[in-house]
């Protein structure tokens, strides 16, 4: 996935910029808001993380002025404003996801790589497939190995979403918000027990895990 | 001394007041005397009409004497009417201009030359017994000539219309300097006046400025502008001082608070280098070094979020939250971890409950106070957690509480419980930042609420209680 990162904080976009690459994607860096909005016009990135404050010109007039002129990269926009009505501002802005300053990295690439996949297949899938572990979405049913799994509404969307960003790392921020869509820091581990008790019904009286957790980040639907 | 006295009226100049009057007093003046010359040029032109018609009135008496009786009777009518008080002026003169009659006895040159009426206003020099007048008044006149050469002149004196002039003149001249010297007295006790008062609230100013934050500016009874600013100002600076008061007790707390985690951030650093515990261990340590700094940021982020609701800078549009809902959705989040801990999480929430405000932060405040009483209240297996909802239609008031089973808190260590970083178990054994119930007590002010802690019998109940928004109808 290629990058490209506004932060007038040379420092702060540099280690970001390593951090991707470790990741194994690659970045450009952009230190004011004219000169980002000029790479980010020119096309050819997978994503974009645009600070919101920024010298010259503010990170969500670029975002909405590249929406403006039908640019689709999705946005990830950063903030150091915790304001309750920001995460709003931003989307409103045109900012596909929002992530408050100070971040750790990891939710910072899990969420990078879940955007990019909402924008590599648009459509809405009817189904998904992980292993022998089935899921549609139309009748709502949930099989593994041919075998009916029953699960709660909530269980139902738990799973859904873990199954959508298989292969990708969902934190428990991530989960809190779309599932439950409440986008404050679970402090406890509240997120865990559902993801424990859903990893119970799918995976009982199987031998292969499929929903692995990922220590210091998060979960992760895969074979 | 006078140094002092010019800097002072130079201040006195710079002010708004006396400025203002300077200008308005140049403005009426202007005025006045525009409307006095504009009158007085119409009532000196009545004037000089009126005395036209006298003079023409004369000189018809004066024909009607001249066909009855010939130029003898006229000359001999002038001579008399001459003498008579306050009479015309009369001139009868031959064809060489030799005085014959009348009373004047000298004349601006060219003046009998004309024909009917002279066209300028001429002067004269009356006659008087042989003694010369003192002045040499202005008359208008009308020259009349006769065909054996005589001339004769009919006319009146303008003294009257130069006497009104006159006197309009020095009326104004005097009035125009009572304004000056009201308008001098005006500035000085009002421009003096603005400027003390200024010069007090300068004075309040500085000494706040220089670190004086108690100091407030003078109010006086009058309730003028003044005082209406100063109450303005002073309310600010209260608003300052309360910020400044939270700013110090945040950095306090800061100080005494960030330091625990600070350490022990530091001495699992220190502890994983003296060891050398190989690959594995050192990857333990970060870890957990990552843990303690991820701790340590959400504490700052309780804490920033504290302040700014505090402060009131946290801004958000008010839209209407169904408590029962959100009531509905964090039990479902929280019941497995609730029977996880070995309790029991019931719902007791009836809805619709409709405050007005933002659905996040009131789901925060709901999310801590499940997280306490799960932390506190679930202590002896069997414990309840419940969430019960009640709407006082007598005190307009929406109320969402949560109650749980544990040994509650004491009636005189609520108020405690409340302040920041406050743990009342003292031992700071269990996670949390002590910032739990002061972020929602911050929150429900922010909604114009109020957090209430009650007695459960046993346990304790937290109640969030919302103002209730006003009905529709």
């Amino acid at each position: 996935m290629k990058v490209l990162i506004i932060e007038d904080d040379r420092q702060a976009a540099a280690y970001l910029k390593k951090a991707l690459g470790e990741a194994g994607h690659s970045a450009d860096t952009a230190h004011d808001g004219e000169q980002g909005y000029l790479l980010a016009a020119r096309g050819g990135y997978d994503a974009l993380i645009v600070d919101r404050m920024l010298p010259r010109r503010d990170g969500l007039s670029v975002v909405s002025q590249l929406r403006g002129e039908g640019h689709t990269t999705p946005a990830l926009i950063l903030s150091a404003l915790g304001e309750v009505d920001d995460r709003v501002t931003g989307l409103r802005a045109g900012g596909d996801d929002y992530l408050t300053k100070p971040y750790a990295f990891s939710e910072l690439l899990a969420r990078l790589e879940v955007l990019q996949r909402r924008s590599a297949n648009g459509e809405a899938e009817t189904g998904y497939r992980v292993g022998d572990l089935e899921l549609d979405r139309l009748t709502r049913r949930v099989t593994r190995a041919g075998q009916d799994i029953a699960l709660q509404p909530r269980e139902f969307r738990l799973l859904e979403y873990l199954m959508r960003n298989a292969g990708r790392v969902v934190t428990r921020t991530m989960l809190l918000e779309h599932v439950w869509d409440y986008h404050f820091d679970p402090q406890t581990n509240v997120i865990d027990v559902h993801v424990s008790r859903l990893r119970g019904k799918i995976e009982k009286g199987f031998d292969k895990p499929l929903l692995h957790t990922v220590r210091g980040a998060g979960y992760v639907m895969r074979e | 001394m006078t140094m002092a006295v010019a800097r002072r009226l130079g201040a006195m100049m710079k002010t708004t007041a006396v400025r203002l009057s300077a200008l308005y007093l140049v403005l009426f003046s202007v005025c006045a005397v525009l409307l006095v010359v504009y009158m007085t040029s119409l009532a000196a032109s009545f004037f000089v009409g009126e005395t036209r018609r006298a003079v023409e009135g004369e000189i018809e008496s004066l024909s009607s004497v001249y066909a009855r009786g010939g130029m003898r009777s006229l000359v001999v009518a002038i001579d008399r009417r001459s003498r008579a008080p306050g009479a015309f002026v009369y001139l009868v003169a031959d064809p060489r201009g030799r005085i014959i009659a009348g009373n004047v006895e000298d004349l601006e040159p060219g003046v009998l030359d004309s024909r009917g009426w002279v066209p300028q206003p001429f002067y004269y020099q009356k006659y008087r017994d042989g003694r010369p007048g003192a002045a040499a008044p202005r008359a208008i006149g009308h020259v009349t000539r006769f065909d054996n050469g005589l001339r004769v002149l009919v006319g009146r004196d303008l003294a009257e219309p130069q006497l009104l002039r006159l006197i309009v003149r020095r009326s104004v001249a005097l009035a125009l300097g009572l304004m000056a010297l009201g308008g001098l007295l005006i500035w000085f006790f009002v421009g003096r006046r603005a400027l003390r008062r200024i010069d007090a609230v300068s004075a309040a100013s500085d000494d706040i400025v220089a670190g004086d934050l108690g100091r407030r500016l003078p109010v006086s009874a009058a309730n003028d502008e003044f005082d209406r600013l100063s109450v303005s100002l002073n309310t600010m600076l209260a608003r300052i001082e309360t910020l400044n008061n939270g700013l110090r007790e945040v950095s306090d707390s800061i100080a005494h608070d960030l330091k625990t985690p600070l350490t022990r951030l530091r001495n699992r650093a220190e502890d994983a280098l003296r060891k050398d515990p190989g690959q594995a261990g050192y990857r333990d340590a970060l870890e957990d070094m990552i843990a303690e700094a991820d701790h340590l940021i959400s504490l700052f982020n309780a804490m920033l979020l504290i302040s700014r609701v505090e402060a009131g800078y946290t801004r958000f549009t008010p839209q209407p939250v169904d408590l029962a809902a959100v009531a509905a959705e964090l039990a479902e989040l929280y019941e497995p971890l609730v029977e996880d801990a070995g309790g029991r999480l019931e719902n007791a929430v009836a809805g619709p409950l409709v405050v007005e405000g933002n659905r996040e932060l009131i789901g925060q405040a709901v999310t801590n106070l499940i997280d306490n009483a799960i932390k506190y209240g679930l202590a002896a297996p069997g414990g309840v957690v419940r969430l019960e909802g009640r709407r006082d239609e007598v005190a307009r008031r929406v109320e969402l509480a949560v109650c749980d089973t544990g040994p509650g808190i004491a009636e005189a260590d609520r108020a405690r419980a409340l302040r920041r970083f406050e743990r009342l178990d003292e031992s700071r054994s269990r996670a949390g930042s002590g910032l739990g119930l002061s972020l929602v007590d911050a929150i429900q002010r922010q909604h114009g609420g109020t957090l209430r802690l009650e007695d459960n019998d046993p346990g304790l109940c937290a109640v969030l209680s919302f103002p209730a928004p006003a009905s529709p109808d």
